[in-house]
């Protein structure tokens, strides 16, 4: 894998830096971009994290000294295949819609009996602090692997989650005045050389959210739904969404159920 | 029993339940934002907090096109509020502007709020023929003035349309750079010397 990620970084320096023979340049920089990604794809580090989380899930932790093994995720008491492709979804027990990280803090305090603070006190992973969260999210995700996304509006709660997420994901605001829609309501528009989805559209939001959680290699990290929306949050110039709120579970319900159909093959590795 | 008065209360709340428009749902999504996120570093709260132009910009494609008179009132409101430098040339230093385009650091919560902002023209602008690395959501402004002219009039409207798009184009997704206080003076006059200087590579 190594060798051809430096290959492919190769053509990529060298296609971006010639300013000689333009339109060959660009489709150089272009194939060097393909390359780079493909190297990319070869070999993923995300496996270390799915390993760790099966081992959360097993162990027993906490102050009652009991495992995840009996936390449902939507298809009964510790069934885990094909229920991220299921989530986020409405659970009776909490009389409210989760994602997968939502669900995961109510089992650590409900079968663990973990305070939420003690439970979300790493909920994103840096460096030599790791989170909990992106390892069982990693192995949960995994368990999905080829199910098609199918994410229930029957709920009135998933309904109204849905229509908010929508309405959030148009909202406009901060000193740049940027909505979620800026960057991802327009299909092939890319930033400098990222191409951006359109999460509106049903292909492009297919495409991008069986992607998630990955593993990012400019950070090292495996990084998951909740993640993703809080730093595009940032780069949005927000101030910082919380981890496991309605408004970020919203929008999630906005985004997987828009990729409806779409064949999840997460977790993945990006850039 | 029911009397006639509470049971009518009560079909009128039913049907409020059953039928939410997409302004009940454009309120409950603000109001539940505003609980849903935290201060951080230069990032406050107050950041979620809509001017007119930002709530009548935040439109679904199912609420229809923006009509022409709220378009309108946009465009007079934002272009009633630009500045132009109280003295002085329009046209600052191409080669400043080229730098302040390449930037994209500047009012997010990971940024020094003391450094100074750029303007990230790349990010969504073809602007300079070296830089391949250019982004799409915006137009292609290769050859800026070499195909629009470049003088007194057109140094107005860029160093405006910088200042603040919306004066121009409502619902734009261009930051209002001036208007928003991204930018200062001297850096606007620096991007409108990148766009309209016969010397800058812009237009080479």
């Amino acid at each position: 894998m190594r060798k051809g990620l430096v290959a492919a970084l190769v053509v990529l320096a060298l296609g971006a830096g010639s300013g000689h023979a333009r339109a060959q340049s660009d489709a150089d920089t272009l194939k060097g971009i393909e390359k780079y990604r493909e190297a990319l794809a070869d070999d993923n580090p995300a496996d270390l994290w799915e390993a760790r989380g099966a081992e959360l899930w097993a162990a027993r932790r906490g102050p009652k000294s009991s495992s995840l093994a009996q936390c449902d995720l939507g298809k009964g008491p510790g069934v885990v295949k094909g229920a991220y492709a299921e989530l986020p979804r409405y659970f009776a027990d909490a009389d409210r819609v989760m994602d997968l990280e939502t669900r995961l803090l109510h089992c650590m305090v409900a079968l663990q009996g973990f305070s939420a603070a003690e439970a979300t006190r790493r909920t994103f992973g840096n460096g030599g602090s790791r989170s909990d969260f992106e390892a069982l999210s990693a192995f949960v995700a995994a368990q999905s692997k080829g199910a098609k996304m199918n994410v229930s509006l029957e709920h009135p709660k998933e309904r109204a989650a849905y229509l908010l997420g929508e309405q959030m994901f148009f909202y406009r605001g901060g000193p740049h005045d940027f909505a979620c829609a800026t960057c991802h309501g327009e299909s092939n528009k890319r930033i400098r050389l990222q191409d951006l989805p359109n999460l509106t559209d049903a292909k492009d939001a297919q495409r991008a959210y069986t992607a998630w959680p990955a593993y990012r290699v400019s950070q090292g990290e495996l990084r998951t739904m909740q993640w993703r929306l809080n730093d595009c949050f940032r780069q949005q110039r927000f101030p910082q969404l919380k981890f496991a709120s309605d408004t970020s579970i919203a929008l999630t319900v906005f985004l997987a159920h828009n990729a409806n159909g779409g064949v999840f093959s997460a977790p993945t590795v990006k850039r | 029993m029911f009397s006639r008065k509470s049971f009518l209360a009560l079909a009128v709340l039913l049907a409020g339940c059953a039928a939410m428009s997409a302004g009940d749902y454009r309120d409950r999504a603000a109001q539940m934002m505003k609980g849903d996120f935290s201060e951080r570093g230069q990032a406050g709260l107050g950041r979620l907090d809509q001017d007119e132009t930002q709530a009548l910009c935040s439109r679904r494609p199912a609420d229809g096109a923006l009509d022409r008179d709220a378009a309108a009132r946009i465009e007079k409101l934002n272009l009633d509020g630009v500045r132009y430098p109280a003295a002085g040339r329009l046209l600052g230093d191409w080669r400043e502007g080229e730098k302040i385009a390449q930037s994209g650091v500047g009012k997010q919560f990971s940024d020094n709020p003391k450094a100074p902002s750029g303007g990230n023209c790349y990010a969504c602008h073809q602007l300079s023929p070296e830089e391949l690395s250019f982004g799409t959501i915006g137009p292609s402004l290769r050859s800026f003035a070499k195909t629009r002219g470049g003088g007194e009039a057109m140094q107005r409207y860029v160093y405006a349309k910088i200042y603040n798009p919306e004066a121009f184009t409502a619902c734009s997704s261009m930051p209002r750079f001036g208007r928003n206080g991204i930018l200062t003076e001297d850096q606007i006059r620096h991007l409108t010397a990148l766009l309209l200087d016969p010397q800058s590579p812009v237009n080479r």
